[in-house]
């Protein structure tokens, strides 16, 4: 075909005019099956290249490559959403000598569109690309290898990067449309076998849990929606994926039949259970950053009422039309909540990097009312605690926290407190909660920090929120 | 009351955050023998140290006549449980076995009388004393049928409908009001059929039981609703209250509401739903008084 | 999972699921039970995975009474 964008990677980077120190780009819609990071960094490394930095979405376990990486002295510094694995342990310990620079998601797509965050160039996977190079994350011939869904965290990297690349293991002919990654953009397209494996996009089915603990707070947070004030006809929710996050949905559609009530829309990281209310015709719209599941990326490959949103149109603070503004309620995990309702969602309580921010300071700011749900105690581990072993999200977005041993309604929101007690709800005192964790685990010991920062958390409007440190 | 294996100190750490009545942890028939010292004392530091709130601690001892009997009394009661639920119960004598073994226990740490006792009826002989075993000891608080082992002993088995169980579930009851002490029905085991389970703890209830043994805190929602009185016969309980009041006021000794006289079976149901409400939590104690 | 045998004075081998917040309070519990059952020379070896204190008594215990064979309860 002319005009042709289709080269090899090795010809793509040098075509992009990269060099040492610059940044390059990545997203992380194939999560733990991602090759496209991996593939490309090896390459850069085999190249000779030196000293770049790395603004990924996200990274998890799958990206343990890239500690060789860093000690060779390819990579020098990372942002990200979160880090996890032995990747994760590295850092902690010292392996970066610059800090980790760590936003959500909003808070990356702000930086991307505002420059913050100059991105040289983009190394985009895809599942389906043309040779002019319209992407996206659906399949679009019967040679599709992968499928991840909405390209949400791709897209403003796809618009405000100097130089696009995408790497596609589809090639299909032109035109690739509609497709949220546009050719006007993308510089070069690469063919490779396998952009990522599907079947690791998400971790493990997403079964309902027959967790009694997942159910008694899912069952909880269930009730704090009912009686919020907020459960009403056209009301918007977003919700995570963890077991009790999502056995919540369940009981809420069960209120929602009983009561007649539709949502408007669900937004967020989309899962089958959001796509099954919306096919019941109980949500109106599915607003998508990222696809959690098959269920979810197929339903938007198909579904008009299903639509992709970049990150920026999803939950940029700057952005007043971003979604987050519209969203009624978010139901969110944590690792930790402290006293003053401050949340917790990156580093464990053994002081070692394992999370990511994801979207959750900018659900938590933006929403009506954000609901934290998260145990007591995860073994030995408390959830409530006296004080955040890291600051994410600050306590003044937060509005409840529902733990199996009590809910407690953060005192901004009076008006949420009066509601829930005349619903028949016992709320508890944080302080009390927090209380009670110490007085079945004991009180734990100051943890091994060092001097070195190994971590920067920004917060929404490119401020520094917390600093982590290593762990001797 | 929920049961809960003694040899799970994950399970004995956080039962009670389910809300139910009681929890029963268990030394018997969940623990092998290999492991019995183990359990015996992690149920006896669990019951030392975890708050359990206001729920009713009930352990499962093993029987007398076992190596493990006698320890396991003396590494509970020194722990400061609420009952000894003793299994495969059979004759009154048993009761007063036991009942001497807490009670040299409770004598050396200056305890005496707290500990309440349960018996498990799990046998055809056992049920034929169900009386004289519901009478054996003022420390007798209930008794309880064991509906496994008692089907084996019949030399029958178990099935959906029970009726193998018939004369066994009547027998308890009817001991149990007669000795003026609580019974509680067997545990049903498969988590996948609520609906089942639903329709033996109605049937259970319909039969006079107080309550029932289950196995997961997913079936303590449906026992609460089951025994949990509903609102149409709240408010005519509360009617029947009213109606006693009225009398006692105009200093007259009949009742009745309705037109219709009001006589003791009537009174002592009205009394037993307000009870149960009150247990439920669905209207105020103070409304009873 | 606790292992006791021979050893002089009470040595305690720890590995932790949450060894950098309660290493060292695991460490007093089972030194304290230990005393508390009159065991003054041992060597211990345990593997946590962030049990609560009143668990790690009852185990160190249990592996105290199979090691010495002196049971804590009567008869």
């Amino acid at each position: 075909m002319r005009n042709s964008k289709v080269v090899t990677l090795e010809e793509a980077i040098k075509r992009s005019g990269l060099k040492d120190g610059m940044t390059i780009s990545f997203h992380h819609h194939f999560r733990g099956g991602d090759k496209v990071v991996n593939l490309v960094v090896d390459q850069l490394a085999a190249m000779g290249f030196k000293d770049l930095k790395l603004a990924a979405s996200s990274l998890s376990d799958v990206h343990k490559p890239l500690i060789e990486h860093i000690k060779n002295g390819v990579i020098t510094g990372i942002s990200t959403s979160g880090l996890r694995g032995e990747l994760a342990d590295a850092i902690s310990h010292g392996l970066l000598k610059e800090p980790v620079v760590f936003r959500s998601h909003g808070g990356r797509g702000s930086s991307i569109a505002n420059g913050e965050l100059k991105i040289d160039v983009a190394f985009l996977g895809a599942s389906a690309c043309d040779e002019l190079g319209n992407a996206c994350g659906v399949p679009r011939s019967e040679n599709a290898k992968s499928i991840c869904g909405s390209l949400g965290y791709a897209l403003p990297d796809a618009r405000y990067a100097k130089h696009v690349v995408v790497v596609t293991d589809d090639l299909v002919p032109y035109p690739n449309l509609p497709a949220g990654i546009r050719g006007a953009d993308v510089e070069s397209v690469v063919v490779v076998d396998s952009v990522g494996d599907s079947s690791k996009i998400s971790a493990g089915a997403i079964r309902d849990s027959k967790n009694p603990r997942d159910i008694l707070l899912a069952k909880q947070a269930a009730k704090v929606v009912i009686n919020s004030g907020y459960f009403q006809d056209g009301f918007s929710i977003q919700t995570g994926t963890g077991g009790a996050s999502l056995a919540v949905v369940k009981y809420i559609r069960e209120e929602m039949l009983n009561q007649g009530i539709k949502a408007s829309f669900a937004l967020g990281g989309i899962t089958a259970h959001m796509v099954k209310l919306h096919e019941e015709g109980l949500i109106g719209r599915l607003i998508d950053v990222q696809s959690f599941d098959k269920v979810a990326a197929e339903s938007i490959a198909k579904d008009p009422s299903h639509v992709e949103v970049s990150a920026v149109e999803y939950a940029s603070g700057e952005h007043l039309g971003s979604a987050t503004h519209a969203l009624d309620i978010v139901i969110l995990s944590a690792l930790e909540v402290d006293t003053q309702f401050n949340v917790n969602v990156l580093v464990g309580s053994d002081g070692i990097i394992r999370g990511a921010i994801g979207g959750h300071q900018d659900t938590a700011a933006d929403s009506a009312l954000s609901i934290i749900v998260c145990p007591l105690l995860r073994g030995r581990i408390p959830c409530v605690v006296p004080k955040v072993t890291t600051l994410i999200t600050p306590g003044k977005s937060v509005d409840v926290v529902v733990t199996e041993y009590g809910i407690a309604v953060n005192p901004t929101r009076p008006e949420i407190a009066e509601k829930l007690k005349a619903a028949g709800l016992k709320l508890v005192d944080i302080k009390d909660l927090a209380a009670k964790a110490t007085s079945i685990i004991g009180t734990p010991d100051p943890l091994p920090f060092g001097d070195k920062v190994v971590g920067v958390v920004m917060n929404r409007d490119g401020s520094v929120l917390d600093k982590i440190y290593n762990i001797q | 009351m929920m049961f809960v294996p003694g040899n799970n100190p994950g399970m004995m750490a956080d039962a009670h955050i389910y809300g139910p009545d009681s929890i029963m942890l268990d030394l018997e028939d969940s623990v092998t023998m290999a492991e019995k010292d183990a359990a015996r004392l992690l149920v006896h530091n669990a019951l030392k140290s975890i708050d359990y709130g206001n729920t009713e601690m009930v352990v499962r001892i093993n029987p007398l006549n076992t190596p493990y009997g006698k320890k396991d009394v003396e590494a509970v009661v020194k722990a400061g449980v609420d009952v000894i639920r003793m299994p495969k119960t059979e004759t009154a004598e048993e009761v007063r076995e036991l009942e001497a073994e807490i009670l040299k226990v409770e004598t050396e740490i200056g305890r005496v009388g707290e500990t309440k006792i349960m018996a498990a009826i799990e046998s055809a002989l056992g049920i034929v004393n169900a009386y004289a075993i519901a009478t054996a000891s003022p420390r007798m608080m209930g008794i309880a049928l064991g509906a496994e082992d008692y089907s084996a002993n019949l030399k029958t088995n178990r099935t959906p409908g029970g009726a193998e169980l018939l004369l066994a579930r009547e027998q308890i009851v009817v001991a149990a009001r007669a000795a003026g002490i609580a019974c509680f029905d067997t545990v049903y085991s498969n988590l996948d059929d609520m609906e089942t389970f639903r329709k033996e703890v109605e049937l259970i209830k319909t039969l006079g039981f107080d309550g029932k043994s289950i196995i997961n805190p997913r079936q303590i929602e449906v026992v609460n609703s089951v025994f949990t009185p509903t609102e149409k016969e709240i408010t005519k309980a509360r009617a029947v209250v009213a109606a006693i009041k009225e009398a006692q006021a105009k200093g007259s000794g009949v009742i009745s509401l309705n037109g219709k006289m009001v006589d003791r079976p009537v009174v002592l149901r009205a009394e037993r739903t307000i009870a149960l409400a009150v247990a439920a939590g669905v209207i105020d104690k103070e409304e009873v008084l | 999972m606790v292992t006791i045998g021979p050893g002089e004075g009470l040595q305690v081998e720890l590995q932790s699921s949450v060894a950098a917040q309660f290493g060292r309070q695991i460490k007093a519990v089972i030194t304290e039970t230990l005393e508390g059952l009159g065991v003054t020379d041992a060597h211990v070896q345990a593997v946590d995975k962030g049990a609560l204190d009143c668990t790690i008594r009852a185990r160190v215990t249990a592996a105290a009474v199979r090691a010495t064979g002196k049971d804590v309860w009567k008869d």
